[in-house]
């Protein structure tokens, strides 16, 4: 058996245990839940057309705009049907609009003539989803990473605090147990969100937002090999917190500094999206690259060989943090006592090769 | 196998730890189909020696050698190992940990399952294969860590403290279970700081203190080695009067019953003359050195 078979049968274990956790399958039906909330239910609400109580001689207009008109004798008695509530407004002589709380814009347009709008920049996007799509992005990102990076050290934390881990490494790979580990670390997280996207493009079919969805399609494209390449990167930060202790509950403290690497990007990300220099800045930078860059394509503002480049430098980044988790990974897994520093993780290679 | 290639060799083998030398040119062999009992305090360097020898630790002079050649990763896969400080884990159920053990090990899924399930039979835990090892007694869970040891049928046995912890009952089963190993070809290494039971298992023995080996050989061969003339004699009366005799050194004396050692050369015979003109003997025998004894000897 080589270390590829042995980091298969570790990442089949992983992802055994934990399709059959408790936690992890209702954390998942949640997002699910989530996901088709936020899709079907807005156009739901939203209700459709006003209804429109008029005289039959006004109705013309109104029935032509698409709204549910219901004709009336006269004044009055459209009056006392937007209060009763049977309808949303009323167009008395005048003309006015009668409604009880919120102007009916459909109705007023219905009514008004408006002057020929010519779009210069067809494509650009409207601003409350140009804020909601990075948010959305951003916060995938934040969530997976963190879930699955707690997950995968409290899976070394488990090997080492129950002393499994001298058997494991006694037959297989120090490696093959990390890369197995982190491997499946991927495959559940890539998996989770490919269910809440997919659970997300029904919605959207549904709730009749194609028009968005041809506009996420690109951003969505690049937002996959982002994400991987940047899960990896964060995966391998947890490994090594969770090898330098030696039980579950000292993983908060010694994870602190990749809390921050995640959650810092985060918030520059959300709080700077328009800002274009500070945002070009970020979409080079490893740790805020997975949700800026994808960002700035979705909002056309990188060039074609941007997220190119920006993908070259977190891969660099990325394996080079994955080398320097499998060292400290390697220098402190059997280490029983107590916290291991991270310099002396580094230095102390025990295991023969 | 040939009894006379599988031996399991340590040669020369050194280990500090910071400024701390935890081995000295460690050397011994474990013979094939021979119980090997490794013996030694708190400290001495047992724990270190055997995660050298499973490759969990690195040596920083000298070698391990299995049939001749040096140990490889690929050779490692078919020892067994059951490391002093037991763990499976909780929430996986036996037979599913076991299992995946043995194809850790290299074995095919068919091959590990059928394993796991003759051995859980056999260290009687076939009932409770599908529970969760955290829902198992501690004596369980030892059984349990006994099969994980043994799943991959190895070649050679590593046990560090394999009795610790156990109940009498588990202890037999163990036993057998090793017995077997041993009778099958397979040199058993393990080591325990419970003596007697060390006494009655073994076939050869190693002795280490502060690193060091003290003594390695066939409990015979020890025995002839460490053995003093001592003998115990029992009169009717007091035996004080042995301190005086000539060549005796008395190692105890409680009224009429005394324990000597005589000095090399001396003969007991007058000894024996000497008790009987002073009234009747009732017990008169060498005595052999227990391994306790010749530990405490030799561990110094």
């Amino acid at each position: 058996m080589n270390t590829m078979q042995a980091t298969r049968l570790v990442a089949a274990r992983e992802i055994r245990v934990k399709l059959r956790d408790r936690t992890f399958l209702f954390g998942t039906l949640f997002f699910l839940l989530i996901a088709a909330a936020a899709t079907i239910l807005p156009p739901l609400l939203s209700g459709g057309p006003s209804s429109v109580a008029v005289t039959a001689a006004a109705a013309g207009p109104l029935r032509e705009a698409g709204l549910q008109v219901r004709t009336v004798p006269d004044d009055r008695a459209a009056e006392q049907a937007v209060r009763d509530g049977d309808v949303d407004a009323a167009v008395v002589s005048g003309p006015a609009v009668l409604a009880m709380d919120e102007a009916p814009d459909d109705v007023v347009t219905a009514l008004s003539t408006q002057p020929a709008v010519r779009l210069l920049d067809p494509d650009a996007v409207d601003p409350v989803v140009a804020f909601l799509v990075p948010f959305a992005f951003a916060f995938i990102f934040f969530i997976t990473s963190q879930t699955f990076g707690v997950q995968i050290a409290q899976s070394i934390v488990e090997e080492k605090q129950t002393r499994i881990v001298e058997i494991l490494v006694a037959a297989v790979p120090v490696r093959a147990l990390l890369a197995g580990k982190m491997i499946a670390g991927t495959i559940l997280a890539l998996g989770q969100i490919a269910l809440i996207a997919l659970v997300a493009l029904v919605g959207m079919q549904f709730g009749d937002s194609g028009g968005l969805l041809s506009l996420l399609a690109p951003a969505i494209g690049w937002f996959l090999p982002f994400f991987l390449l940047g899960f990896v990167l964060v995966a391998a930060m947890w490994a090594a917190a969770g090898a330098l202790v030696n039980r579950q509950e000292d993983i908060a403290g010694v994870s602190t500094p990749v809390q921050l690497a995640v959650m810092l990007p985060f918030f520059a990300v959300i709080f700077l999206n328009d800002n274009a220099t500070a945002m070009r800045v970020l979409s080079y930078l490893p740790f805020s690259a997975p949700t800026a860059m994808p960002l700035r394509l979705f909002t056309g503002d990188a060039a074609g060989w941007e997220p190119l480049v920006s993908l070259v430098l977190l891969l660099v980044a990325a394996a080079a943090f994955v080398a320097a988790g499998a060292r400290v990974y390697e220098g402190s897994l059997l280490r029983t006592n107590g916290r291991t520093s991270v310099r002396a993780a580094w230095r102390s290679r025990e295991t023969p090769g | 196998m040939d009894a006379v290639t599988n031996v399991l060799r340590l040669d020369g083998v050194d280990r500090s730890f910071g400024d701390r030398r935890v081995l000295q040119d460690v050397s011994f062999d474990v013979a094939a189909g021979r119980m090997t009992g490794f013996v030694g305090g708190n400290g001495a360097g047992k724990t270190t020696t055997m995660r050298i020898v499973l490759g969990v630790l690195a040596p920083d002079a000298g070698a391990v050698t299995w049939q001749g050649a040096p140990l490889t990763r690929e050779a490692r896969r078919r020892f067994g190992y059951m490391p002093e400080e037991r763990g499976l884990y909780p929430k996986m159920s036996v037979r599913e940990q076991v299992t995946y053990l043995g194809r850790l090990h290299g074995m095919t899924a068919v091959a590990a399952g059928r394993s796991t399930d003759a051995l859980l039979e056999r260290v009687g835990l076939a009932e409770r294969g599908d529970d969760l090892l955290e829902t198992l007694s501690l004596g369980n869970q030892q059984r349990a860590q006994i099969a994980a040891a043994l799943v991959h049928d190895p070649e050679v046995l590593v046990l560090d403290e394999p009795f610790s912890g156990l109940d009498p009952l588990a202890v037999d089963t163990v036993v057998a279970v090793l017995r077997e190993r041993a009778a099958a070809g397979a040199p058993v290494l393990f080591s325990s700081h419970q003596l007697d039971v060390v006494e009655r298992l073994c076939d050869d023995l190693v002795i280490i203190a502060d690193g060091v080996i003290r003594a390695a050989g066939s409990r015979e061969e020890l025995r002839a080695t460490y053995t003093v003339p001592r003998y115990e004699l029992v009169v009717q009366t007091d035996a004080g009067w042995l301190r005086d005799e000539p060549g005796v050194t008395l190692v105890d004396l409680d009224g009429a019953r005394a324990v000597f050692d005589l000095a090399p050369g001396a003969d007991e015979q007058p000894v024996l003359h000497a008790a009987l003109a002073r009234g009747p003997v009732r017990v008169f025998r060498p005595v052999s050195p227990s391994l306790t004894e010749i530990f405490r000897e030799v561990a110094q």
